[in-house]
């Protein structure tokens, strides 16, 4: 075995263990910030599988969309309404527990079923293209994944209207059909600090 | 395109006279490149550190460091013993493992960063064909450290400084991607070598800087907003956060994010010098040289000598944007947080789409200047 393969599996076998550990580490551990930053430790290890698949433009875009704005932008809203207060228990948890772990499970069978199934070898023979892969994306991207390109930007665009709309409860607070005020008032004002108490 | 000195290639040809198998010889350089860069990036911290305490002093009419060596260029040098030597304190109530995994994630993507910055045509670490690209992922890792170490300080002014932080550096991201990305459009590359080469045409005229004069101002603001660096200092406003996140950390853990400031300084000053002011081309092209000096372009002479002037044209062009940033540090007042989003939201933005949108019309219209 050369150097190069015994290197490639090292990282393989350590990237997949943090993946692995991470995930389960992000809905089991109690402290919801620790999550938060284990997740993007899982990130950050898949974009490293990218770049054992010789993917180095995807696993750059990996890096930069999902750390450093999904993940971020997670930690930030943790942080800003991180107040410590004690959960109620859920009635019935252990039946809600089973339905859960059914549903993954059934999940995983059936990505297992995609990945037996499939063919994951290419179609021509010694077909890596490795840095020419930027150029391909950006070929599919703008002729035969043009349209899907197209929706999730519509999809974002909607999601911004809506924060906007969250936002500002305050200016829209007139339903446009009938024009007479919503209830929509935000529980804290501008400048109205959150310890007083509404009448 | 590969004339120049290849470093890799000539050591691994003595290492394989020496019997070894070319596996090997690979091995054994792998990490010499990667230690030569960590090393200069110290370096490049120690002198900026100096020439920022020279310069500030030059602004305020003081002397400045005196005593430690001729012109105290040893301050550097004392200053970071200090640190090495001072007790690691982590506060009682903090959250231990994020505190010390903080400042880690906030210098190991800059130390990573310097993977792409050439000094010559073959003299980088690596020349990955996402180039600029990684730099733009890497540096969005650093909010991710910095909220880290906020959060795990347990300490309000440190909170409100790793927020900030983390705000700024997301508004002004993108900006300074979009005008990197008009660069990119101009070389059809994302190689800093490429975009190096481009440039190198005609010498000081064939720079992007007259191609790209608003993508050049966008980019210089931003780079400073990433670095922190007054007047967009917001995260660590001394009058109104103490010290922002790194208010808790002492010793060698605030020696880290010491060190990881001043690192990104000088590679954002790298990098403006390789994006818009060609690199580690001189002003007049080598080639004229060599013809002036009656010299074939791949004489032995002309490479060393093109290798050196590489160097020196680079850092001489990065240290005069660290000038800039050291005396615009010491002469402007810091903005408001709001002025600083209104900025980059409302202003650099649009400017950045505008200017993205001209240069690809540009390309259009006059591609033998735009790069077709």
């Amino acid at each position: 075995m050369s150097i190069a393969v015994t290197t490639q599996i090292i990282c393989f076998s350590v990237l997949s263990l943090v993946v692995i550990i991470g995930a389960l580490g992000v809905i089991l551990l109690e402290n919801i910030v620790y999550s938060a930053f284990l997740l993007g430790g899982v990130f950050m290890s898949v974009a490293g599988l990218y770049l054992l698949l010789n993917a180095s433009f995807v696993a750059a875009a990996q890096v930069l969309v999902y750390v450093g704005a999904v993940n971020v932008l997670i930690i930030f809203a943790i942080m800003l309404v991180n107040k410590k207060e004690d959960l109620k228990a859920i009635e019935n948890i252990k039946s809600r527990r089973i339905i859960s772990t059914s549903i993954c499970l059934t999940l995983l069978s059936l990505l297992i079923r995609v990945d037996l199934s499939n063919i994951w070898g290419l179609a021509e023979p010694n077909a890596s293209i490795g840095e020419e892969s930027t150029v391909r994306i950006g070929e599919h991207l703008f002729s035969d994944y043009l349209l899907p390109f197209e929706v999730a930007s519509v999809l974002l665009l909607m999601a911004m209207i809506g924060a906007i709309v969250l936002a500002r409860r305050d200016v829209m607070n007139e339903d446009i059909s009938t024009g007479l005020p919503v209830d929509q008032e935000l529980i804290e004002k501008p400048n109205e600090p959150l310890l007083i108490k509404k009448n | 395109m590969n004339s120049g000195l290849d470093l890799e290639y000539s050591f691994n040809e003595i290492l394989k006279g020496f019997g070894l198998s070319n596996e090997l010889a690979h091995i054994i350089w792998l990490p010499l490149p990667m230690l030569v860069v960590l090393v200069s990036a110290v370096v490049g911290v120690l002198v900026t550190v100096w020439l920022e305490r020279k310069i500030s002093a030059a602004a305020q009419q003081r002397i400045g460091p005196e005593y430690a060596g001729a012109l105290g260029v040893l301050q550097p040098i004392a200053d970071g013993l200090k640190l090495l030597v001072k007790e690691d304190i982590i506060p009682a109530k903090a959250d231990s493992i994020l505190f010390t995994a903080g400042p880690i994630l906030v210098l190991v993507p800059v130390i990573l960063s310097w993977l792409i910055v050439p000094f010559g045509q073959n003299l980088l670490i690596s020349n990955v064909g996402i180039g600029i690209f990684l730099w733009i992922a890497l540096s969005s890792i650093q909010p991710i450290g910095l909220l880290m170490s906020g959060y795990a300080s347990n300490n309000k002014y440190s909170l409100l400084g790793g927020l900030r932080a983390a705000a700024q550096s997301i508004s002004y991201e993108i900006p300074l991607a979009l005008s990197v990305l008009a660069i990119v459009l101009m070389t059809n590359s994302l190689s800093t070598i490429d975009i190096v080469n481009q440039q190198s045409g005609a010498g000081i005229l064939s720079w992007n800087i007259w191609r790209q004069p608003v993508g050049f101002i966008i980019f210089w603001i931003c780079a400073l907003a990433e670095c922190e660096r007054l007047p967009f200092d917001l995260p660590e406003a001394e009058e109104e956060l103490v010290a922002g996140y790194q208010t808790e950390y002492a010793g060698m853990k605030f020696a880290l994010f010491y060190l990881g400031s001043y690192i990104n300084l000088i590679l954002s000053a790298l990098l403006v010098s390789i994006l818009y002011l060609g690199g580690w081309g001189f002003p007049i092209p080598v080639e004229i040289i060599a013809r002036v000096l009656n010299l074939p372009i791949d004489a032995p002479v002309i490479q060393v000598f093109t290798a050196s002037i590489g160097i020196i044209m680079t850092v001489l062009k990065a240290y005069l944007l660290v000038f800039v940033a050291i005396l615009l540090r010491w002469t402007t007042p810091r903005v408001r947080i709001d002025q600083l989003l209104d900025l980059g939201w409302k202003f650099l933005l649009p400017i950045s789409l505008a200017n993205l949108l001209v240069t690809a019309g540009l390309k259009l219209a006059f591609p033998q200047f735009f790069g077709g």
